[in-house]
């Protein structure tokens, strides 16, 4: 059972991380687990902080099953959230305009990241890099310049004003109607991968390429539009805090979602369903480091420390492959 | 001229090294992560000993060891070298991250440690440029990196061990990476911030691809990217008026340029990226 030895294998992991961190295992993890689960403060936080891991590991998903390997999901999300933004300021409809604006702006930065692929030969795990510090550039120039806040010397967007804001559950916590979407949005992924034919292409072109050119696919246009999709899921991350959470954009907009999206897609399996699962236990762990970090410098790191070693732990339990011939 | 490969220095390093691993088929996606693992190590050796000469070893030391796990994943257990990397470089950000908020404070003090003359760093690498040239291409050696990069299986045929022989180039890549971060903290900044390696490590990895997997293109390209440093310095001093995001992008922007034009031109060895499994 490669699960159950995984769930250990982090558990020891996460152990072992709160020692370096000179604190006590037991007391660590009850800090955690109270900090995601301790009520309705704490289940919020951790649907909160799930909705855009859920997002950006779909996205990861979609691309990674075609044989994209978008790394971009970082500059995706922004570029969706500047749009995003763009349209707010217009006050141009509510929410879900602004969410539409998100997908289509990650939608637009995975799609280029994809032409320069199948057009130009570019890897794309190398220019989706790029094209994410050259997004953080973009997300710094854009709220010192074009979409400050009026009237303001704060490097970031106006306010969105409430009726833009995504519908929240409770006063007493940021639950957003951006958490259930992206739920669906994870139905309709696994729905579309796995019993749409649009869906078997894309995984067969991404699977075993030689099969996909012997049923005469045309590879680059499905890898196109495998980018756009998960552009598309990464900016709508983008929007659904956005416009669910945070209500404006600065510098700090990114808070590494799209790269911490990546673990969230392996760990789930490169399967819709999966992701739910564990971008909910993710979703969980960084409300519970968020707890921590309040009694322990750094402790909100932790969650990279564990990300990757889980990431190793997951290799490592991988059976080896067969041998491909590209 | 100094001054531009002072800047120049971490990425063209780090591509260096980079070029011989990808030569013998193994993408370095982990690069960014050995480099900052190399500038942390680097400075906390140089701080806590006082030499600086200890501090490159350190760094240079602390990301041969992540080189050495990314490698156990990607040679022997032949794990997906983009998703061994990026698990490379979140342990990396992680460890770096809060062992240094942990022994420096939130807030991250004005750090100051001592430093070098880069003289000797400098002439190793120049030295390195043609050295590293003739190693992968006029060196029997080198001949079967190449071929490991190209095509394993008659590698393997011919009595080489694939496995070895790309873990001899990873190692090279390690080595050229840590060294690039220590340069990096010890001699470029005297100091060390989270993050301070800011994507040089993938910068490095681009610049492979545009120097055509050869050191000595490699090294030109990044002294091409620490031009565009340089330039950013030098008219933020003369006051041009400019965004200055415009010229943090500027790096990425050319690298990806770079890469656009060169695109399909610049044949990458057929096995990059493919984990081999011996039968």
């Amino acid at each position: 059972m490669g699960q159950v030895k995984l769930a250990i294998a982090l558990i020891i992991v996460i152990a072992l991380a709160l020692l370096g961190f000179g604190l006590s295992p037991a007391e660590g993890i009850s800090t955690i687990v109270s900090g995601a689960f301790g009520g309705e403060v704490g289940w919020g936080r951790t649907l909160v902080n799930m909705a855009p891991l859920l997002l950006t590991g779909l996205g990861i998903t979609v691309a990674w099953k075609a044989g994209m390997y978008n790394i971009g999901g970082e500059g995706q999300y922004i570029t969706g959230g500047l749009l995003g933004a763009a349209i707010a300021r217009t006050q141009f409809g509510g929410p879900w305009a602004i969410l539409l604006a998100t997908a289509i702006g990650g939608a637009l930065c995975g799609a280029l990241a994809g032409w320069l692929q199948v057009k130009r030969g570019v890897h794309v795990a190398i220019s989706t890099i790029l094209l994410n510090f050259i997004a953080l550039q973009a997300l710094a120039w854009a709220v010192t310049g074009p979409l400050q806040a009026p009237g303001t010397t704060a490097s970031q967007t106006e306010e969105l004003a409430p009726p833009q804001m995504l519908t929240r559950f409770s006063s007493r916590t940021d639950l957003h109607m951006g958490v259930l979407l992206a739920v669906v949005a994870a139905i309709m992924i696994w729905g579309y991968l796995n019993f749409t034919r649009p869906g078997f292409q894309l995984r067969l072109t991404g699977e075993n390429p030689r099969a996909a050119r012997a049923a005469r696919l045309n590879a680059d246009r499905i890898r196109l539009q495998a980018m756009a999709l998960s552009g598309a899921l990464c900016g709508l991350a983008g929007g659904v805090q956005f416009a669910g959470v945070s209500g404006v954009i600065d510098t700090g907009f990114n808070q590494q979602w799209g790269f911490l999206g990546i673990p969230v897609a392996l760990l789930g399996g490169l399967n819709a369903l999966g992701v739910i699962v564990s971008s909910f236990l993710f979703g969980g762990l960084m409300a519970g480091t968020q707890t921590l970090s309040r009694t322990a410098p750094g402790g909100d790191l932790l969650i990279f420390v564990v990300q990757g070693a889980a990431v190793l732990a997951f290799l490592f339990f991988q059976p080896k492959r067969e041998p491909t011939h590209a | 001229m100094l001054d531009l490969l002072r800047f120049a220095a971490p990425v063209a390093l780090a591509s260096l090294g980079e070029s011989v691993g990808q030569r013998s088929g193994v993408l370095n996606i982990g690069l960014e992560g050995m480099m900052l693992t190399g500038a942390y190590t680097g400075m906390l050796a140089t701080r806590q000993t006082g030499n600086p000469w200890v501090g490159v070893l350190a760094g240079i030391v602390a990301a041969m060891v992540l080189g050495l796990v990314q490698s156990y994943f990607v040679l022997w257990r032949q794990a997906d070298q983009v998703v061994a990397g990026t698990a490379i470089n979140l342990l990396a950000l992680g460890l770096t991250g809060a062992s240094y908020r942990r022994i420096f404070g939130e807030s991250g003090e004005l750090l100051s440690i001592p430093t070098i003359s880069n003289h000797a760093l400098i002439a190793f690498m120049l030295i390195s440029v043609p050295a590293l040239a003739w190693l992968l291409f006029r060196s029997k050696w080198g001949l079967a990196v190449r071929a490991a990069g190209e095509h394993p299986e008659a590698v393997a045929a011919s009595g080489f061990s694939v496995i070895r022989l790309r873990l001899q180039a990873s190692l090279i890549a390690a080595f050229y990476a840590g060294l690039a971060g220590a340069h990096l903290s010890i001699v470029n900044a005297a100091s060390f911030q989270e993050e301070l390696t800011k994507g040089r490590g993938f910068i490095a990895i681009a610049i492979v691809t545009f120097g055509r997997f050869n050191p000595i293109w490699a090294f030109v390209a990044s002294l091409i990217i620490g031009g565009a440093e340089v330039l950013q310095y030098r008219l933020q001093a003369q006051g041009i008026q400019a965004p200055p995001q415009f010229f943090l992008a500027l790096p990425y922007v050319l690298a990806l340029l770079v890469l656009v034009f060169v695109g399909k031109g610049g044949r990458a060895p057929q096995a990059l990226a493919v984990p081999y499994r011996k039968d």
